[in-house]
């Protein structure tokens, strides 16, 4: 452990800090002697405590962005520090919708690389390495940084554990925005929240997901009504959400949510190395599938060869008389 | 009405059906062979085409960093109506890194003078995500990333944007860049006309030369140091259902404790 500081991207939603931001400060904490970051929005009083419960020192924090898009405006305040002369030796990043926006505008203004899909990251002397599954998660490469720091690296959710340092609140230090000209012109003009009942996919203790092996749309009300019984969330393969069955926050698997529930069952799906990425570390996978050579069978502990249509109804029927 | 000029950007990768496999001593991705348009990239083509449309004219140009002068790719987004194609193609650039890339299609593109830039959110070989990002800030523009629709009302853009929890409404002016995700419009089938005609439709190659890059700025910064084949997950029972299955799976659920 030889880094002095690090820096990593909260991001918040209502108030709450996403467990992503939770799960690299923690990983920062152990590589670095002084956690800070970084956040836009109005709120950062309101998340300064959990931060620094989890060891973050100082959080900076463009405050609101009336509008603008976080990519640019979060890219050049931070731009700003490093040339000012703040610079921390590293900059990790959620992968996120705007995590990804402002690790991408920041690589171009501090003309670094960015190395993206990271699931560990490790330091030794002054080299810093990070860890990414590549071919759809069957292969893992070790890539190291060969240029000055910071580095910037994005981070897959669920790659580190959260834990608490038993900090007090982090400081709230406001930093600028610089002009941003034409790179600064898109506006958000309104926000669509998707009502989701039960427990959120990425933090759900049981995941019922479904595939194209369900045959049509409506046949996904099974894998809802598994789900409410279950206590758990639905999810879905990405075939099903490209054919437009369900909304894509139901989308596990490398381009779509990671999980590692105590409980994954699919049903109809065939396990395409991009979607066992996103749920082969789940405790317990159950696999119901009617081709016995599906690949998903290769990482289920307890596979069903069989017609989900048949399965899944039965199963219902079972759960109903027990938890009514 | 005015005229929509739209650049996108479209990658050439190996056909993703075969396996990946990385080169042994560079520990870059190994592009060899025939390539094929990036599925994920059909989607900001058929997208650009309908824009073009709606505006009543205009057209919409390829850019392409592929090794060995690799076209096929290109052809087939040609065949589904791009009126050309811009192909950067030189040896000093194998093996780059998703930032050297974006230098490259950004010096490209600005040579087309869009008024709009779209890619896809990521490529299905390398994913990286990070390129339209990059490019966006090289040429100064505004972007909207993770695009689920798309309309050009006014010169301005109207854009959705997915979130965690659902998705943003944006609105951007022109010029901007636009990257959008599968499913945002359905890329149409290449017509027999339309491969008959893209074998005539010009693609200007360009070296790193041409592009007046200096091929000092565009050195990886960055080494992959190991490889190793990835941890597997051993496969448990397997059973074939005899119309009492579903009782494993309470039994299953309930030696789990979470019934
Ligand atoms: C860049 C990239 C990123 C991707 N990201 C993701 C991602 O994040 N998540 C993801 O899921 N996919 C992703 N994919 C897509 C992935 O490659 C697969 O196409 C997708 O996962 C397949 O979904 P599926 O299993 O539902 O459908 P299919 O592969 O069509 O499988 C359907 C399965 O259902 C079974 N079946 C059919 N009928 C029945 C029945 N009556 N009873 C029981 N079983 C039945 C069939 O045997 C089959 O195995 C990505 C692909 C690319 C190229």
């Amino acid at each position: 452990m030889s880094l002095s500081t690090i820096w990593v991207h909260a991001e918040a939603q209502e108030g709450k800090v996403l467990t992503v931001t939770l799960e690299l400060v923690s990983k920062a904490r152990e590589l670095a002697g002084n956690v800070e970051a970084f956040y836009a929005g109005d709120d950062a009083d309101a998340i300064a405590g959990t931060l620094g419960a989890h060891g973050v020192t100082k959080l900076y924090t463009t405050g609101g962005l009336d509008g603008k898009l976080p990519g640019p405006a979060l890219a050049a305040a931070l731009a700003a520090q490093i040339e000012g002369g703040n610079a921390p030796d590293m900059i990790m990043f959620g992968t996120t919708y705007d995590g990804r926006d402002v690790a991408g505008r920041l690589s171009v203004k501090l003309d670094r690389p960015v190395l993206t899909n990271c699931t560990d990251i490790g330091v030794d002397g002054d080299t810093v390495t990070v860890t990414e599954p590549i071919f759809g998660g069957t292969t893992i490469v070790d890539t190291a940084f060969r240029c000055d720091p910071p580095h910037i690296g994005l981070f897959r959710p669920k790659s580190f554990e959260p834990s608490e340092s038993g900090g007090g609140a982090a400081e709230v230090v406001p930093i600028e925005v610089p002009d941003l000209g034409a790179t600064g012109a898109a506006k958000l003009v309104n926000r669509h929240i998707e009502e989701r009942q039960g427990p959120k996919l990425d933090e759900a203790d049981i995941v019922v997901a479904g595939g194209r092996g369900l045959g049509e749309s409506g046949k996904f009300e099974m894998i809802e009504e598994l789900a409410k019984l279950l206590k758990a969330a639905p999810g879905a393969s990405r075939a099903i959400v490209d054919a437009g069955w369900v909304p894509y926050a139901y989308q596990v698997g490398q381009t779509g949510k990671v999980v590692k529930p105590t409980v994954y069952i699919a049903a109809g799906i065939s396990g395409a190395t991009q979607h066992l990425v996103g749920m082969k570390g789940s405790k317990n996978i159950i696999a119901i599938n009617k081709d016995e050579e599906a690949p998903i069978f290769g990482v289920a502990d307890l596979g069903i060869v069989g017609d989900v249509h048949k399965v899944l109804p039965a199963l219902l029927e079972e759960l109903r008389k027990r938890v009514g | 009405m005015r005229a929509m000029h739209v650049v996108v950007c479209v990658k050439q990768i190996p056909d993703p059906a075969t396996p990946g496999e990385l080169d042994p001593t560079t520990k870059t991705l190994k592009r060899e062979g025939k390539l094929i348009l990036d599925e994920s990239d059909a989607y900001g083509v058929e997208m650009a085409l309908q824009l073009v449309d709606a505006a009543g004219g205009g057209e919409v140009t390829l850019v392409s960093m592929a090794p060995n002068s690799e076209v096929s790719g290109l052809r087939t987004a040609l065949a589904m109506g791009a009126a050309k194609a811009i192909l950067v193609s030189d040896d000093s650039l194998a093996g780059a890194d998703a930032l050297t890339t974006a230098k490259v299609l950004a010096a490209a593109i600005k040579r087309a003078e869009p008024d709009l830039v779209m890619a896809a959110t990521e490529s299905t070989d390398g994913y990286t995500g990070t390129v339209p990002e990059q490019i966006a800030e090289l040429l100064g523009l505004p972007s909207v990333t993770f695009a689920s629709h798309v309309e050009v009302r006014d010169g301005t853009l109207s854009v959705r944007r997915q979130t965690e929890a659902g998705y943003d409404e944006v609105e951007c002016p022109l010029p901007a860049l636009v990257s959008v995700t599968a499913g945002v419009v359905e890329p149409r089938y290449p017509s027999f006309k339309g491969i008959m005609a893209a074998k005539s439709k010009p693609v200007e190659e360009l070296t790193v030369a041409d592009l007046g890059l200096d091929a000092g700025q565009l050195d990886p910064r960055q080494e992959i140091v190991e490889v190793a084949p990835a941890e597997e997950r051993k496969a448990g029972e397997i059973i074939h259902d005899e119309g009492d299955a579903h009782l494993k799976v309470v039994e299953y659920l309930e030696k789990l404790k979470v019934l």
